[in-house]
């Protein structure tokens, strides 16, 4: 019997013949952790009585989440994370370097065939780069920096065969939106997702991102792609070290696999107050919305930028509506700044943040009022998600995001592009 | 372990943004005043109706969302003695191990709110008191027993300063 790219990389990392529903000690090619999870993780590596981390080489903090420090309370919090990897001599990215789940594969931390941990729950976005990567919390951090190893359950598999052609108009998040109502939010619980077939094939590796970062939507541990020739050649601009892509084998055991043809997907919007309440837009068109974002560890990045940017030169966002935009890491803030998108959204009425997770967390950066609704790019919609659980979040491509602004309330982005 | 306690019951996919909303959880590691706002978005009065000892009762998915560790640091310094749900989200199942919050999967449908519930985990043995009921349990795989018996895995770790499961 063969085997799936989760246990021929958890086989590999653990130097055993690992199959789903084993547990494994594994090793760790890399760590990270964010500022809503490395403080308490610096307090458990202390009460752990550890001096030293297992490699500088291989463990990143990252301050994204509440990038500048709204308040004092954070302030002191981001000055334990500062203190820390200056004392320890780790990666540190600080505030305005970006979201961490677009710094680790840019800058060349994580690889294809590697297994990586990081406390935050997309961690598993690089599975896009065929990375096995999944979020945990403070403290498996903290037992990871320090022994540089953590015990995984091998996860069963589902195998998702994506095909067709998406049509104009139709994005990547569209196509992730749309599994997560198929397959609902504990669908893939414990399990890791396969992602294959033309449509991923068809996509860029930034679109590929996408679709991974919200595999733990659908409560899966991670969501994997093979690597191909797109991946290669965007890794090799990221990275100079060497590295094994792992295939899954054809008679690998899956706890099932499906195909669907997406050539007729129109659309989609996830609607308040969960992820897999999901809708073709063509049922929610015309609902008023008051605050749109752009960005995220979802849909930051610079060809989602590219398209709103598209959408938006020369136009003016509707009156009494607010959007706001967050590039997701300082080298796609200056590309974008550079093509002149960022120029095309000031100019239409976007206010641009600091790259990170801008209002994503309900930290700051744009807490909405009561009643009000939002449409954005971001992978949540729970209830207080954006820090007010009297407001309701929309969830949808940047460019149903993008259009939507132009009108002030949900539009089908077809009817500009497409 | 024994536990004694009684139920207050949540529906399906309760994820941590309301176990602990983010706008408290990235101010502060006092998990005492985190724990006042425990599920604070879906029941305000919550924290104040807890008895020591008593038992979070849900459906499938609790704990889904965010890797917050926040999320089961609360429900302890709540002085909830276990979570008891029809399945947990992968990365708050680990988390609770972690940090020492007992998890029991089971039939939840089998407690209604108020009811009062015994816990062997050792044995894997759940009683429902006031329904003179006992409800089959999932037992927890013997990596998970072992970080719990430790105290969690920082105790685990003080122990052995790495993994140990031999």
């Amino acid at each position: 019997m063969g085997k799936t790219i989760a246990e021929k990389i958890l086989s590999d990392k653990s130097k055993q013949d690992a199959k789903a529903g084993d547990i494994v000690i594994a090793d760790l090619d890399f760590v990270m952790g964010q500022d809503g999870t490395s403080p308490l993780a610096i307090r458990v590596f202390e009460e752990m009585k550890a001096n030293r981390v297992f490699d500088p080489n291989r463990v990143a903090m990252v301050i994204d989440h509440s990038a500048p420090s709204p308040v004092e309370g954070v302030s002191a919090l981001h000055k334990q994370m500062r203190d820390f990897a200056q004392k320890q001599k780790i990666h540190f990215y600080d505030i305005g370097d970006g979201v961490c789940h677009q710094l680790l594969p840019e800058k060349g931390h994580v690889l294809p065939g590697q297994l990586v941990i990081g406390a935050d729950s997309h961690t598993c976005t690089y599975g896009a780069i065929n990375v096995f990567s999944t979020g945990v919390g403070s403290t498996d951090l903290a037992a990871g920096m320090i022994s540089g190893k953590l015990w995984f359950k091998v996860p069963e598999t589902i195998r998702l065969v994506l095909n067709g052609k998406l049509a104009g108009g139709v994005f990547s998040k569209d196509l992730i939106i749309f599994l997560a109502g198929q397959i609902t939010a504990d669908g893939a619980t414990y399990m890791a997702i396969e992602f294959a077939g033309e449509v991923i094939d068809a996509l860029s590796v930034d679109a590929r991102f996408t679709i991974s970062n919200m595999a733990v939507e659908l409560g899966a541990k991670c969501g994997l792609m093979e690597a191909d020739q797109k991946t290669e050649s965007w890794v090799k601009q990221h990275s100079i070290q060497s590295y094994q892509p792992v295939l899954a084998d054809q008679d690998a055991n899956y706890n099932y696999v499906k195909e669907y043809n997406l050539s007729d997907l129109e659309p989609q919007v996830a609607l308040p107050h969960t992820v897999d309440n999901v809708t073709p837009i063509s049922k929610v068109t015309g609902t008023k919305v008051d605050q749109g974002v752009i960005g995220t560890c979802t849909n930051g990045r610079l060809e989602d930028l590219r398209i709103a940017a598209e959408i938006l030169k020369g136009k003016k966002i509707a009156a009494n509506t607010r959007l706001i935009v967050a590039p997701s890491s300082r080298a796609t803030f200056i590309a974008a700044m550079r093509e002149g998108l960022i120029e095309a959204l000031v100019e239409a009425g976007a206010a641009v943040v600091t790259p990170g997770c801008g209002p994503c967390v309900g930290t700051h950066n744009g807490v909405p009022a009561d009643g009000e609704n939002v449409i954005s790019t971001a992978n949540r919609n729970f209830k207080g998600r954006m820090g007010n659980n009297k407001a309701s979040i929309f969830l949808a491509s940047p460019a149903t995001v993008a259009v939507s602004m132009l009108y002030g309330s949900i539009t089908d982005p077809r009817e500009i592009i497409g | 372990m024994e536990l004694k306690g009684k139920a207050h019951k949540f529906g399906n996919d309760v994820n941590t943004d309301y176990i602990i909303s983010g706008r408290y959880k990235f101010k502060t590691l006092d998990m005492r005043e985190l724990a006042k706002h425990l599920m604070e978005d879906l029941d305000p009065d919550f924290f104040a109706r807890i008895n020591k000892g008593d038992f979070i009762v849900a459906g499938k998915n609790f704990g889904c969302g965010s890797s917050r560790e926040q999320a089961p640091l609360a429900i302890i310094n709540a002085d909830i003695s276990a979570v008891i749900a029809k399945s947990f989200a992968r990365i708050f199942y680990r988390n609770a191990i972690n940090t020492g919050l007992p998890l029991i999967e089971c039939d939840t449908d089998l407690i209604d709110p108020g009811d009062q519930l015994e816990v062997n985990l050792s044995q894997g043995l759940l009683y429902n008191k006031s329904k003179d009921l006992r409800i089959p349990v999932t037992p927890l795989p013997a990596v998970m027993l072992k970080i719990l018996a430790d105290g969690g895995l920082v105790e685990h770790f003080k122990k052995y300063g790495n993994f140990n499961f031999d």
